[in-house]
């Protein structure tokens, strides 16, 4: 069952304390493919994939983001996307299978024992389900939001800093994330890292734009 | 799976909040502090005197208004706080959100009511209640009232920087037509009205709570977005 992805950002601009921190931003995202947004620190990589989640609104610009065709609502859009940053915050006082137990919760899905465990074994934490996330290591706790993000199998997966804090097995598990997501649908990644780049299709250049606004 | 499969985001997101607080007391055990020391100085201050029932009643109420202020203003800090706000918008609709925080600190505040009043009869034995059909209708009625405004006065305030004294300031205006008609009907339940005769009151508390609601699930969607 493949979901027809497709993203379309309009002239994007976003503006804090009357500083705009980018405009113009325009990029067409198909299904299957990766793209990159790059940028020195504070360029807007995070802002404009929080934007994409649909966490932030923009000042300017227009965003339409399809599925088989049909326009999803802003609304709904967190239905269809997975996201992964060092900023987003679980509950600490869960067990991360708590954790995992109440987001399919709210997200209502039918979610069975052997799901779960599969998915936790995919992220290498099925040992340390049980414990609470409080007690987690940096890096354990970024293997539990890849579950977070791909516990209702999203079309459209939204990574930034994706390594951050990760060991070499906690970076080539999250490599084959990207490669799955890429045949089930499409990867956004905010990076920095070469080796991430060489994973996307085309890069959205932060810097580029800043300097334009500037002009 | 089976805790949390409740085939409803809001009931998952409101078991959380309950779970949540079951391990940290955060709430409970504020509440039950302050609850306690207000009892203990008002007894204090009666000391041998008895007061008019009336005044019992207005006493009952600034408990039962400051507890709920202090027990139900930190259900959205402590998301902000905990810097979960995200989170709870990456998986759920504003509406669950709301909801789910609102079930929440109904059944806090329910549970709390029903403790500090029995209490209140316990530690202050010339509190008589002639109506107590009509007593227990007000107290539901206001208890609910309460804790739907304050939850929308919640949401408000923790994005606002100066999360602390706005609460008290913010939540006094809208609930004054609350207070007035709980504290009217409280009176009546004491002189032993019928329900017949307290209906009024009941009326307004009934409206108070329907357009309460009503204007948080619009107003919501605006204060839960950045
Ligand atoms: N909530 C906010 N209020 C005000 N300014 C903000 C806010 N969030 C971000 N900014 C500003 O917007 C700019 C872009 O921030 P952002 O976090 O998107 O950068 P980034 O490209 O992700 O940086 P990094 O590489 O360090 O992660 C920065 O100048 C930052 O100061
Ligand atoms: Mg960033």
């Amino acid at each position: 069952m493949k979901t027809n992805i497709k993203i379309e950002a309009i002239n994007i601009k976003k503006v804090f304390n009357r500083t705009t921190v980018f405009s113009n931003i325009s990029f067409i995202l198909e299904e299957g493919s990766a793209l990159a947004i790059a940028g020195k620190n504070g360029s807007g990589k995070s802002t404009l994939a929080k934007i994409i989640a649909g966490v932030l609104t923009p000042n300017a610009g227009e965003f339409i983001f399809s599925i088989n065709d049909k326009e999803i609502a802003l609304v709904n859009r967190f239905k269809y996307l997975g996201f992964v940053s060092p900023y987003l915050q679980l509950y600490e006082e869960f067990t991360a299978l708590e954790n995992i137990q109440i987001y399919s919760g709210v997200r209502k899905l039918n979610f069975n024992n052997k799901n779960l465990s599969s998915l936790f074994t995919k992220v290498g934490l099925f040992d340390r389900k049980g414990d609470p996330v409080r007690t987690y290591s940096s890096g354990m706790k970024q293997r539990l939001k890849y579950a977070f993000a791909l516990l209702h199998q999203p079309p459209l997966l939204i990574l930034d800093e994706p390594r951050s804090n990760l060991d070499s097995d906690g970076i080539s598990i999250v490599y084959d994330i990207v490669k799955e997501q890429k045949q089930k649908g499409s990867v956004i990644i905010a990076t920095n890292d070469k080796e991430d780049l060489q994973y996307c299709d085309s890069i959205i250049d932060l810097n580029v734009k800043v300097n334009n606004s500037n002009k | 799976m089976e805790k949390y499969n409740y085939k409803s985001s809001t009931l998952t997101i409101f078991m959380k909040d309950f779970r949540s607080e079951l391990r940290t007391r955060y709430a409970l055990n504020a509440l039950l502090m302050f609850v306690i020391t207000t009892l203990s100085i008002i007894m204090f201050a009666i000391g041998q005197e008895s007061p008019s029932v009336e005044i019992l009643a207005g006493m009952l109420w600034i408990v039962i208004f400051f507890s709920a202020m202090s027990g139900m203003s930190r259900s959205f800090v402590s998301e902000e706080e905990r810097g979960t706000v995200m989170t709870l918008h990456l998986i759920a609709t504003p509406a669950s959100v709301y909801f789910g925080k609102l079930i929440f600190n109904l059944v806090l505040m329910i549970s709390m009511n029903i403790f500090t009043v029995l209490l209140y009869f316990l530690v202050i034995p010339n509190f008589v209640v002639r109506s107590f059909d009509v007593f227990v209708i007000t107290m539901f009625l206001g208890t609910v009232g309460l804790s739907c405004s304050a939850t929308i006065i919640a949401a408000i305030i923790a994005k606002s920087t100066t999360k602390g004294t706005l609460y008290p300031v913010l939540s006094f205006p809208i609930l004054l037509p609350l207070l007035l008609a709980v504290i009217s009907a409280t009176k009546m339940a004491i002189e032993g009205a019928t329900i017949r005769l307290a209906s009024g009151e009941f009326q307004i508390l009934a409206s108070y709570i329907l357009v309460i609601t009503a204007a948080s699930y619009i107003l919501f969607d605006y204060i839960w977005k950045d």
